[in-house]
């Protein structure tokens, strides 16, 4: 039988780490806000963008309007061989499936593309180390190379997530531009957790390149939150004191809808066409740095849910823990009590 | 009071300013654009420069790299990848990337890498002006 001494030791343990757990809920919870203002405040900006882009289309000339060829290299279409794969994860662990849902999601993407020349570039730490012990590390290939197809590391950004700024965003944009504007490569996915609330996520890979149409978004794989995920989620949100809803977002979208699309005729200072090919590859950049926003976001909400659950069993276990040592008490008492009045009855 | 009208400034990362200025002078592509109130409508691209803007008699400045504005009547908005106020820039550093970029060029083979050259270089110049007219 368990002796008492024991199992006070396993309580006072498991006591023990359940204030760790309840501490980094706690953390999780504050940088989810810190990370949910972050997303909040680049929105103007990808949004304005947007609708510059979107009015541009009409006036500048995107097609060639005799052969109808697509006029600016981001939107062409080639067929598809060589192909990009963008894996957003987190730099550390202990949030639950966070990163092993985006990583089960990358490797069936990359299941789908079997057959082509695919390059990966991981951003975060975790997603690094698993793909890393999969696919061989090498050097982004070139257009006359006469190697087979095959899958290969050729990116890695470790330890950016904490702060993140958009030049990491507009660099990596660029170095993509560059290499489809050259037909190096055919096509840029992103896989990446998208977070609108808490309860609101997606796991989705988005294409980036080749641009289909501005200010859509084009999905190719996508899974929602379960039902049992967004009730732990809910739970802990509550315990934590952070909101559910999607934060209100209507008057910042609203100014920024009003931008450059006035019913005015405005004096445009470049040929649109030029600032077309200006913006465009911007658009990239911002839809990169959006991506990492928000996963960043869903990382910490992610982490926030998972010690929700590992505090709640960890009072499961103290409780259970102390009703067994009561019981073994209780025992030892009884038994001695037995004892003596057997012994006493022996007299 | 003066006649004004309604500046943002908007990066990826933040909205830097929003204020009513009396007047502004924005670094577009093909030269410098001054701006008073009820302005006609306008579309630009701006290259590396100084933004700056008065307003209540106060002039505020700004070092931008590349950036996209659209001036309206009683609203101007600029977004702008990198915007940074003049007390804010590193000179020390600006000055190193002149100086990098400086050699780069020199060694520059092909057009574009000079163009990049060329285009690094003005914004470091971009910032240190921005940051030596304050002092």
């Amino acid at each position: 039988m368990a002796n008492i001494l024991d199992i006070r030791r396993r309580i006072r343990s498991v006591i023990n780490t359940r204030q760790i757990t309840r501490a980094m809920k706690m953390v999780s919870a504050a940088r989810l806000r810190r990370a949910q203002e972050r997303a909040l405040a680049a929105r103007p900006y990808a949004q304005m963008l947007t609708n510059v882009l979107k009015s541009l289309v009409s006036r500048a000339d995107v097609y060639d309007p005799a052969t109808g060829d697509v006029l600016h290299p981001l939107l062409v279409h080639r067929p598809e061989k060589n192909v990009v794969l963008i894996v957003v994860t987190g730099d550390k662990g202990l949030a639950g499936a966070f990163n092993a849902n985006i990583l089960k999601a990358a490797t069936r993407f990359l299941e789908s593309k079997s057959g082509k020349n695919i390059e990966i570039e991981a951003i975060g730490r975790k997603g690094r180390d698993f793909l890393r012990r999969r696919f061989r590390a090498a050097e982004p290939r070139k257009t006359d190379s006469i190697e087979p197809p095959r899958t290969t590391l050729v990116g890695q950004q470790v330890g950016v997530l904490n702060k993140i700024e958009y030049s990491l965003a507009s660099d990596l944009a660029e170095r993509l531009i560059e290499r489809y504007t050259n037909a190096e490569i055919d096509s840029v996915y992103v896989v990446f957790n998208e977070f609108k609330s808490v309860i609101a996520q997606r796991l989705v890979v988005e294409q980036l390149l080749p641009i289909e149409r501005i200010g859509a978004r084009e999905i190719a794989q996508s899974r929602e939150m379960q039902l049992e995920e967004k009730q732990r989620a809910i739970e802990a949100a509550k315990g934590a004191g952070v909101s559910i809803r999607p934060a209100d977002t209507r008057e910042a979208d609203e100014r920024a809808a009003a931008f450059a699309v006035a019913q005015v005729d405005y004096i445009y200072e470049q040929p649109p066409r030029e600032l077309f090919r200006a913006l465009l590859p911007k658009y990239v950049g911002i839809q990169i740095y959006r991506a990492l926003l928000e996963s960043v976001a869903a990382e910490h909400a992610a982490r926030m849910t998972a010690m929700e659950s590992a505090t709640s069993n960890a009072s499961d276990m103290i409780d259970s823990l102390t009703l067994s040592m009561n019981r073994v008490r209780q025992a030892k008492i009884t038994r001695e009590i037995i004892e003596i009045v057997s012994g006493a009855a022996s007299l | 009071m003066a006649d004004t009208f309604q500046l943002e400034i908007v990066t990826p990362e933040k909205m830097v300013v929003r204020d009513s200025a009396e007047e502004l002078q924005i670094p577009g592509r093909n030269g410098y654009v001054g701006i008073l109130p009820h302005h006609a409508p306008l579309i630009t691209e701006l290259g590396a420069g100084e933004i700056s803007y008065r307003s209540d008699g106060q002039t505020h400045r700004f070092s931008v790299a590349w950036g996209f504005a659209e001036v309206l009547p009683d609203r101007v908005t600029v977004l702008a990848e990198t915007v940074e106020r003049a007390g804010e820039i590193n000179v020390s550093r600006a000055q190193d990337d002149l100086r990098q970029a400086e050699e780069s060029l020199k060694s520059a083979n092909t057009e574009e890498a000079s163009a990049a050259a060329n285009a690094k270089m003005s914004r470091a110049q971009a910032r240190i002006e921005v940051a030596q007219k304050k002092t």
